[in-house]
This record gives C-alpha cells, sequence and structure tokens, in this order.
C-alpha cells in the first residue's frame, strides 16, 4: 500500500502494509538507520523520533498512522550537528557505545523545545524512558544543562574531533 | 567499517606520497589472540602530504573507547597534532595489527607499550629524513605536534612533508625506539572525546545492524524457549506464504556421530545445522519487520528435550540440600578452621544468593555475511572477531584466509560478544540462501538466548576472637557445574579475599548440574561473589564491633598465608594491599567516612574489591523510605589502575558506567520454570533509569604501577557497598539479590 510519509522535510512515497512499525520503515525503507531497534516494544527508546515535535516510539508507531506528520528523525535534527544537544553531547563526550545516543538526543531536544532551562527534576520525567545501556546518565543529564543555557549561541564544535572540555 | 576501511585506501591511494608504517613483533596476551603477531610493514600510520594522518584502531569498539585510547597512544609518541588525526577502524588481520580482540579489561596493558613504540618509531623517522634534508644531525632534531624542528637554525618541515620520503625508510629496531618520560606527555593523560562522537550524534550507520550489502535480505531464527530442545515439525508451508519471505529451514542437529556440516538431507525445507549452530527454524525474508511478522504465525512441534525440568525453585531446593551437606569440592583450606570457629568468641553465619542475570546490549545480536564463490565476506559486532572468524571456518569447514571479517561498531558487548554464535548462524545462514543474509536477533532472543551470568549461593561461617579479630572463614560456594567442572563464569578463585588473610580458612564448592548456556558478563564471578564477601565482611565488622574500613584495612596488613600444595589450581594471590588499602583510605577521606552521622533512614556503605588488575574502593550514600525504597543519593569511588590514566574523559566514563550497571544488575533476574526463561525484554529485566541515578565523584590515586584497564573493576565493589549502606540505614541486611527477593527496590 502507497503512504505518504514527511520525514525531515521530505515527502518520500513507501509501498508499505500501514502496520508496519515506522520504526522500520524509516530504517529499512527509507534508509534512515539512525533510529535504533532496541526493545521493538516502547520501553527502551532507542527509536524515539519526533513527531510534529512530540517524542514518539517508533517501533511500536504504525505507519499508517502518521501520515499528514511531520516526522523528524536524528538525521533532520540539524544539518550539520549543530543543535545545541549535539554540540552538548559531542563536548561532554556523552556517548560511550552510542546506540541508544539518537534516541536521548531526540527526546533532550523535544524537552528543551518546551522547556528551555529544565530543572533536574524536569529533566529526570523528560528523560527516565529512554534507557542506556552503558550508563551515560551523568553526562546525559550534564550535557542537557549545557545545551539549555547554550541555546541559540552554541559554541562551536569542531565535528570528527572534538575536544572534551570541562 | 568496511566503507571506512575502503575510504582509506583510496585515501592512501590518491595521496600517493602517503607514508604507510606498520609494525608488530610483540608478544600478545592469550586472551589479545594469535601468540605473537608477524612482524609486517602494514599501517596503523598514514600521514598524507596535508599533514593529515590517519591512524588505524585496531580493537572493536563496544563503547569502552579504545578507538579512541590506541590511537591516543599511538600519536602521543608520534607527536601528532591530535586536530590533524583521523581515526579509520582496521578489519580483522591480527597478523598485522596483533590481538583484536576486548576483554578482561586487558587493552591498555597489553597496548601501552606496543602502540607507544608503533608512534615513536614513525617519529624517529620523520626526524631522520628531515636531518637528511637539512644535512645535521638527528640529535639536533627535535618534534612538535605534526613537525620536525632544527632548533639550532629554526627551520622545521611539516610530518606531510616528509611523509613520502619516510615511506622508504626502513623502522628503527622496536625494542630500542626511545618513549617519551610520561610527564612530557601532550596527548594522554588529557580529556579526548570519543573519535565517532560526532558521527554517532548525526545518526550515521556505524553499528553492525546498520550495514547494508547490495542484495541483502534478512533473517530471525525462533529457538527452541527450552535450552536444548530440538524441533519436530513446523507448519512451513503456511510460512512461505507470507508477505516477503523466500526461505523458511528447520535448523537440525547433524545425528551424532556424523560429519555435521557436509551431511545433507533430502527432507524438503530441513538443513543439518553446522557445529555450533542451535536448532530453530530459520526464516529469511525481504525486510526483517516481514522475518519477524512470520515468525508470529509460525507454530512448532517442540522436542523439548531434558531442560524442560528445571526450574529457579528447583535450583533454589538444590542449593539449599547441598549446603546442608558435606562440600564437594575444596578450592582451599589451610589453618584449623571447625576447630576456629569451635573455639571463636563470636561465630557469625549467613547465606547470600543472587540470580542469573542476562547481558541484554542494546543493539541486539547480530552479522551480516555473504558467501560467494567459496568465499565468505562478514560484517559482525563481536569483542573476538577472530574468534569469529575460526568458528566460521569450522563450523562450515572452510579456510580462514578465505573469511573476511570487518569489525563495526558494537552497540554493547559487556561479555556478550564474546561469543559469535550469532556470527556462525549468518554465516551458514549466507551460505545456505545464496544472497547476502543480515540476522538479526529481537530482543526477545537475545534476552532468552544468552550466555548468562550464572546465578549462586554462598554459605558462610566466620569467627572472632575475644579481641574482635578475624580468626575463622569458612565459604560454601554453590554453584553449576558438575563434579569439578564449573559452568562458563561459575567458578571461583582459590585466592579470592579473604583467602589467605584470616589465619583459619576453608573455601568449598559443590555443583548442581545445569543445562543453560553461561558466560562472562562485565567482571565475571567479580560481580557476583564481591556482593556476598563483602557483604559478609561488613557482617563480621559488625559484630566484631568494629568500623568496616579499619577492619579491612587491618585484615589487610596480615601476612598473606602461601597456598597449599595441591591447592588453588596454579592461581597466585596478586593482591597488593598497599594498592587496596590506598583507596579505601582516599575513598574514605573523599567520603568523610570516619565523621559520617548515624541517622535513621540514612547511612553510608563501604566495599572494596579488587580484579582485572585494577582496585577499587567505593563508598554509597543511601535513604531508605518507609517502603523499602532505596535512593543511592551519592557514590565516591576511588581507584587505582597504575601510574597513567590514557584518557581521563574515558575512564571517567567507565567507571559512571560501572557503578550505574552494578546498580541495574542489583535489580535483575533471569529465572526460570520448566526449562524456560520467565524475562523476555527490559520491561521484565530493567536498567537503570536516570532518575535514579546518583552523584558520582571519582578520584585517582596514582602509582607507580603498570597501566591496567578500566572495563570492569569499578564495578563489582557499588553493590555491596550499596547493600552495606542499606544496612547502616535500617538494620536490615540484604543477602539475596535482586533486591526485590529482600523485599527491597530501587526508588
Amino acid at each position: 500500500m502507497a503512504l505518504k510519509l514527511k520525514v525531515n522535510s521530505v515527502v518520500s512515497t513507501v509501498d508499505v502494509l500501514p502496520d508496519t512499525p515506522l520504526l522500520w520503515v524509516l530504517r529499512d525503507v527509507l534508509d534512515l538507520k539512525g533510529s535504533k531497534y532496541g526493545c521493538g516494544m516502547g520501553v527502551c527508546g532507542a527509536c524515539t523520533v519526533l513527531l510534529d515535535g512530540v517524542p514518539t516510539r517508533s517501533c511500536v508507531t504504525n505507519v499508517g498512522s502518521v501520515e499528514g506528520a511531520a516526522i523528524t528523525t536524528i538525521e533532520g535534527l540539524s544539518p550539520d550537528g549543530m543543535h545545541p544537544v549535539q554540540v552538548a553531547w559531542e563536548q561532554l563526550d556523552v556517548p560511550q557505545c552510542g546506540y541508544c545516543q539518537a534516541g536521548q538526543i531526540m527526546a533532550a531536544s523535544a524537552l528543551l523545545a518546551h522547556t528551555p532551562h529544565p530543572t533536574d527534576a524536569q529533566i529526570d520525567s523528560a528523560m527516565s524512558g529512554n534507557l542506556c545501556r552503558c550508563g551515560t546518565y551523568v553526562r546525559i543529564r550534564k550535557a542537557i544543562h549545557q545545551a539549555a543555557s547554550a541555546g541559540h549561541k552554541a559554541m562551536a564544535g569542531t565535528p570528527g574531533a572534538a575536544t572534551y572540555g570541562e | 567499517m568496511s566503507l571506512n576501511r575502503r575510504s582509506f585506501l583510496q585515501m592512501s591511494a590518491l595521496t600517493g606520497g602517503g607514508l604507510a608504517l606498520g609494525f608488530y613483533n610483540f608478544p600478545i596476551g592469550v586472551a589479545q589472540g594469535p601468540a605473537k603477531a608477524q612482524l609486517l610493514p602494514s599501517a596503523f600510520i598514514n600521514i598524507a602530504s596535508d599533514g593529515t594522518i590517519t591512524l588505524m584502531a585496531k580493537c572493536p569498539e563496544i563503547g569502552q573507547g579504545v578507538k579512541t585510547m590506541l590511537p591516543m597512544m599511538i600519536a602521543e609518541e608520534l607527536d601528532a597534532d591530535w586536530s590533524k588525526v583521523r581515526v579509520a577502524q582496521a578489519d580483522l588481520d591480527e597478523s598485522r595489527y596483533g590481538g583484536q580482540s576486548d576483554g578482561g579489561s586487558t587493552t591498555t596493558q597489553n597496548n601501552y607499550l606496543p602502540m607507544r613504540r608503533i608512534g615513536a618509531a614513525c617519529r624517529q623517522m620523520l626526524i631522520s629524513v628531515a636531518a637528511k634534508r637539512w644535512g645535521v644531525a638527528e640529535a639536533e632534531c627535535t618534534t612538535d605536534p605534526g613537525r620536525v624542528l632544527h632548533v639550532g637554525s629554526k627551520r622545521s618541515f611539516g610530518y606531510g612533508d616528509l611523509a613520502a620520503d619516510t615511506a622508504d625508510c626502513a623502522p628503527p629496531s622496536m625494542d630500542s625506539v626511545k618513549l617519551k618520560d610520561p610527564k612530557d606527555f601532550r596527548i594522554l593523560g588529557k580529556p579526548h572525546a570519543n573519535v565517532d562522537n560526532h558521527a554517532l550524534v548525526m545518526g550515521k550507520p556505524l553499528f553492525g545492524i546498520d550495514c547494508k550489502v547490495p542484495g541483502m535480505v534478512h533473517a530471525v531464527i525462533a529457538k527452541c524457549p527450552v535450552y536444548g530442545g530440538k524441533v519436530k515439525s513446523a507448519n512451513l508451508d503456511e510460512i512461505r506464504k507470507m508477505p516477503g519471505v523466500r526461505h523458511v529451514l528447520i535448523i537440525r542437529n547433524a545425528p551424532s556421530g556424523s560429519a555435521g556440516p557436509s551431511d545433507t538431507t533430502t527432507e524438503p525445507g530441513v538443513a543439518i545445522a553446522a557445529a555450533g549452530i542451535e536448532p530453530g527454524v530459520a526464516i529469511v525474508a525481504d525486510t526483517w519487520w516481514q522475518a519477524q511478522m512470520a515468525r508470529k504465525s509460525l507454530k512448532v512441534d517442540w522436542d523439548f528435550g531434558p531442560g524442560v525440568s528445571q526450574s529457579s525453585e528447583k535450583f533454589d531446593q538444590t542449593a539449599a540440600e547441598m549446603m546442608k551437606a558435606a562440600p564437594a569440592n575444596t578450592l582451599r583450606s589451610y589453618g584449623d578452621v571447625d576447630g576456629a570457629l569451635t573455639g571463636a568468641a563470636k561465630v557469625v553465619e549467613a547465606t547470600y544468593a543472587y540470580p542469573f542475570l542476562a547481558h541484554g546490549t542494546l543493539e541486539p545480536m547480530n552479522t551480516t555475511a555473504s558467501y560467494k564463490d567459496g568465499k565468505m565476506e562478514m560484517w559482525t559486532t563481536s569483542q573476538t572477531p577472530g574468534g569469529a572468524r575460526s568458528q566460521v571456518a569450522r563450523a562450515l569447514n572452510m579456510q580462514a584466509s578465505d573469511i573476511t571479517v570487518h569489525i563495526c561498531r558494537v552497540g554493547g558487548g559487556f561479555g556478550r560478544r564474546l561469543s559469535n554464535d550469532y556470527a556462525v548462524e549468518a554465516a551458514w545462514l549466507a551460505k545456505q540462501v545464496g544472497v547476502p543474509v543480515k540476522l538479526l536477533w529481537s530482543r526477545e532472543d537475545d534476552i532468552d538466548n544468552d550466555d548468562y551470568r550464572p546465578g549462586g549461593y554462598h554459605s558462610f561461617k566466620g569467627g572472632l576472637d575475644a579481641q574482635g579479630k578475624l580468626v575463622a572463614w569458612r565459604q560454601h560456594f554453590i554453584t553449576y557445574g558438575e563434579g569439578q567442572r564449573y559452568a562458563s563464569g561459575a567458578n571461583m578463585d582459590a585466592v579470592e579475599f579473604p583467602s589467605g588473610r584470616v589465619p583459619n580458612y576453608a573455601l568449598y564448592a559443590t555443583a548442581q548440574p545445569l543445562l543453560l548456556r553461561t558466560g562472562a558478563l562485565r567482571a565475571p564471578g567479580h560481580n557476583a561473589y564481591a556482593f556476598a564477601i563483602k557483604g559478609f565482611i561488613d557482617e563480621m565488622a559488625t559484630a566484631a564491633g568494629c568500623d568496616p574500613l579499619e577492619f579491612q584495612l587491618e585484615l589487610l596488613n596480615a601476612m598473606p598465608v602461601p597456598m597449599p600444595a595441591g591447592q588453588g589450581r596454579g592461581r597466585v594471590d596478586t593482591l597488593n594491599a598497599e594498592r587496596m588499602k590506598g583507596v579505601l583510605e582516599l575513598v574514605a577521606e573523599k567520603s568523610g567516612w570516619v565523621n559520617r552521622k548515624h541517622t535513621s533512614g540514612r547511612g553510608l556503605g563501604l566495599a572494596c574489591h579488587y580484579c582485572h588488575a585494577g582496585y577499587f574502593a567505593e563508598v554509597a550514600e543511601v535513604s531508605v523510605d518507609a517502603d523499602n525504597r532505596i535512593t543511592v543519593h551519592h557514590v565516591w569511588a576511588a581507584g587505582d589502575v597504575g601510574s597513567q590514566i590514557m584518557n581521563p574523559s574515558g575512564a571517567e566514563a567507565q567507571v559512571h558506567g560501572s557503578i550505574i550497571e552494578g546498580m541495574s544488575q542489583m535489580a535483575q533476574e533471569i529465572t526460570l520454570s520448566e526449562g524456560r526463561v520467565h524475562q523476555t525484554n527490559y520491561h521484565q529485566h530493567m536498567l537503570l533509569r536516570l532518575r535514579q541515578t546518583p552523584t558520582i565523584e571519582i578520584f585517582w590515586r596514582m602509582t607507580e604501577f603498570p597501566p591496567t584497564g578500566l572495563g570492569e573493576p569499578a564495578l563489582p565493589p557499588i553493590l555491596p557497598a550499596i547493600t552495606n549502606a542499606v544496612f547502616a540505614a535500617t538494620g536490615t541486611r540484604i543477602r539475596t539479590l535482586p533486591l526485590v527477593r529482600s523485599d527491597f527496590s530501587f526508588a
């Protein structure tokens, strides 16, 4: 069945069954591999994308239900990695294995979009559904605070060879 | 990954005058692959004429930071400008790169000198070329990052200017190449972000699961819910009609005594499994989701086999019976433990238990394999890519030289990816179906078919004399195995503290049978028995009316008792008491241990542990509410891993990760009934969440010892530090994990 999807501002037509999870359409049909499969039941958050700005588990979202929505994946968060959350993630050297981080970054960017200066309690509430097996939570919290204070005046990163600095 | 490797080679060809340098003639530990890699002029270092330096990262990046750290070692001695360094992941070639495995926290110690020597030799060659061009003595030349300098004439060359000529130089003798004094390090010892961070935050396809090969199909394998079970029959015809399905295959074991991989069957839809492949039903489809959907309609008549009689309840019952009976094996015994217990002023008895655990790496097991014209090409997520190759070679009767292995970034190792079962399955399937296959296990496949961390039970009896000194220690470890053969990860070291430090000591083990795969989970063994042993030490200190810090310092002051003849399986007690005392004292100072307040519902707990050559002492501050919900507020960790922290950012991350993983382990369990694992996904095998994460402070005690690794040693002490803190807060001792089995939970 042909469905029209708007992903990262690009409209594509995909021929899949409408009950296919959005995650697998993104990954295997549109070749956007940034959103990750972790649990397939919406409990780990590795597949988090934004639907009209709202963080959503793409692994349990039927693709048929998101026609017409603006879908943003990690690949569409910024053209160059200069979104304040991405910059803070690089500067604070947040990732360990890195597998959950696309989901973490999408959840964090949604939090900051609505709550530009979140408290620790607000970070707890917004981020505790995104699991990290490596245990990067200490730096995730710190990076969200840094991204919040950097805001629009995001510091210039050095792509590819950013130096961790505190 | 292959693309990186290819683009790296293309770049080398394009830059023409680039320098390719590589040598590796150092003996390498067993854990790191071949005993002795061949000296080869292969590339660890490529310097382009514009001065860009590409360094090969040889080991798999599983989140422990080696893709950054090993190139930092090379760059340090090369005196490279880190901002001009690019890092490329090497493919598997242990004759070229030396060992390429990750395990046992050994990467740092095995590579600290060899990687530095590679960098230093290249720097010496660059100096030699520059000195010749200037007609000056090499001794008059030095380097600044990325440049050779002639100080007297204030002339300099960028490394890129020298690269072409350097390629023709013979490398100096690796044994005599001069290394920097660590006090002059510019790169090592300074925090550096992981080299893949930018690609990660952009969502680039770095992981095994992201691999894409033209013409690729996707596979799942449904295995018996009871380990060791077999397929009698399945509704293959119905599954073949499902959307996108290309192949459905019953994987059947080769009859015992047969040749195995070469066996064939005429039964339609049935394939004889190669060695090392578990029976099941493989479904191959155009997309993974189609394969997974088809599996939902799969109906299999299983022969469950003998594993069906297993249950956690029976394991507990058998363990309780074994504890009452005489122990089967003596791991170590000296002095007169029974006599000392009889004569003790005070005797404390306690039993500790902990469950099986799954690894649950966030990226599920996967491998992509392509078989063509007798050659296998694989893209795999492995901690032991060399093992993957040899296992595939053995299973498919292939020459290792016909198998190419690309090392993908790995979404978590933790010991699970020491086994390459999924890689063998993918390779076998690729050969069966004749087109490239990506095999991806579902999360449920992963949780239910793991190499589980084995559960275990420890029955302790400790004796104190009238002065409160620990004079007797009797420990009976109930584990899994048969006779003196223990399941993987289910054995215990005869020199484990306080072995050798108590005047009368006995460590016994009795094994009960197990039909389940077990294996190493981060800090294997230690992640389990540190909780039991260090909890019981805290109990003995309490019984002695002694501060746990003082009690342990005194134990560490004891002169070690030599291993009795015929015991210990050749193990030597390598614990350095001064180093252990050093981190205990440091963490006590930083946490304000001595002046801690004693208030109801809130407390501090202390534990230390030595493993994987590293020393850690940790203090946890917890509060416990009326519903026995534990909040861990603060953790202080003091570590001693020798003379050098390679990358402080990566080192700190490993300690964070170890502490958070240790907390996760306290709340997890794998249980069985009728041979089936109950847990299927993270909702039943939960990871710690951000809101439950304590403040963590880390302190390093720098010592003169050779630097060692940080993947594991910070993990074991956090479990007893927290349970000891819960005791301080509530007076209740947690002796059974997960927490819920002791009526506690994390808030």
